[in-house]
């Protein structure tokens, strides 16, 4: 559907757009952490690209997740090299064409710079993913969890958050002690 | 000892005024709102059983409706409009969510609105049905009648307590 926008950005940056596929519809580059912003803003402002909406910004969790290499045999992904795709969905409302965007970073460095600047709709987008993934946005304006509380430790979408770990803020202190219920004949 | 007499009936008359004249507060939260709205409209009419009228402010009622899934950041809200209530005061946990957390098994929600606040009366069901409501409300006015609301039970072992501690000082 919008195989021209791969070849458009593939042609355009080169060596910064890693990989690109398309699939069942939907069409998907990775693309060099460093180029991002570059990429985003090109992609906004060239008229034959203006995408003009960016819809959402999430992060993907690779750990443990196995994936076929270029032989079709599952391997398990290289934790260190990247464990999240932090994953941008771009709509042309002009050209009525769609793009995911992909970069990949590393779990000891989660760092991609804020797309604030380009689109400003962006700004609680990246809030909810650093709520969540712990994924850290530079150039944020005002980068705080968005929806947990701020005495909240982690990041619970992380596929190594326990399932039922919890936090709580407030718990019962009406239960009466032992020693108040008790009577003084006992 | 015919003071004493005197005193439960006279218990016994308040609780048969408390029974049926509830005054809900409805901490609505999800979806289990729109079963809430059913029984409180024209066809389930919880009217019938005097419980008719929603307070909006927590001071100005005696039942707590927590409808809905209840999460760890509303905990703290929920427990300061439960302590703003007047006593005796009574709390009914509508749906499995605000019950026992529901389908919820994660990091959001709490599980079951007991881990804050003390529930009399737990509703089943995802939503329950208006009927299911009813009936916990019959349950509740049995128990109110009985005295076994747990906020009269609270204050019938303070006034042991005090007693007890009366005598201990004499």
């Amino acid at each position: 559907m919008a195989q021209k926008v791969l070849d458009a950005l593939a042609k355009k940056f080169g060596a910064a757009v890693e990989r690109t596929e398309s699939d069942g519809g939907d069409e998907i580059a990775w693309i060099a952490r460093d180029k991002l912003v570059e990429i985003a803003t090109w992609l906004r402002d060239d008229p034959a690209m203006a995408f003009e909406q960016a819809m959402f910004v999430t992060a993907i969790d690779l750990l443990d997740l196995r994936r076929p290499d270029e032989y079709g045999v599952l391997k398990p992904v290289d934790v260190d090299a990247a464990r999240f795709e932090v994953c941008y969905q771009l709509r042309s409302l002009k050209h009525r064409h769609r793009l995911r965007l992909k970069v990949r970073v590393t779990e000891r460095d989660p760092r991609v710079a804020s797309l604030t600047g380009v689109w400003s709709s962006m700004q609680w987008q990246e809030r909810e993913t650093f709520d969540m993934y712990g994924i850290r946005f530079d150039g944020h304006p005002d980068l705080r969890r968005i929806y947990l509380y701020e005495e909240f430790v982690g990041y619970p979408l992380r596929k190594d958050y326990p399932k039922d770990k919890r936090q709580p803020l407030v718990r019962r202190d009406d239960l009466p002690s032992p020693e108040a219920t008790k009577s003084p004949k006992a | 000892m015919g003071l004493e007499l005197v005193t439960t009936k006279l218990e016994a008359a308040a609780n048969w005024g408390r029974k049926f004249s509830l005054f809900t507060y409805p901490f609505v939260t999800a979806c289990c709102g729109m079963e809430f709205m059913s029984v409180a409209a024209p066809k389930y009419d919880i009217a019938r059983f005097g419980a008719e009228f929603p307070r909006f402010s927590p001071r100005q009622a005696d039942l707590l409706m927590i409808v809905g899934t209840i999460t760890e950041k509303q905990a703290p809200a929920l427990k300061r409009v439960y302590d703003q209530m007047t006593e005796p005061k009574w709390v009914i946990a509508f749906g499995v969510c605000a019950s026992t957390g529901g389908f919820y098994q994660n990091y959001h929600a709490t599980p079951g609105a007991d881990q804050v606040i003390p529930v009399d009366v737990y509703i089943p069901g995802c939503p329950p049905r208006p009927e299911q409501v009813l009936d916990a409300l019959m349950l509740l006015m049995d128990r109110i009648q009985d005295g076994r609301g747990h906020s009269q039970l609270r204050l019938k072992r303070d006034k042991l307590v005090l007693e007890q501690q009366r005598q201990a000082e004499d």
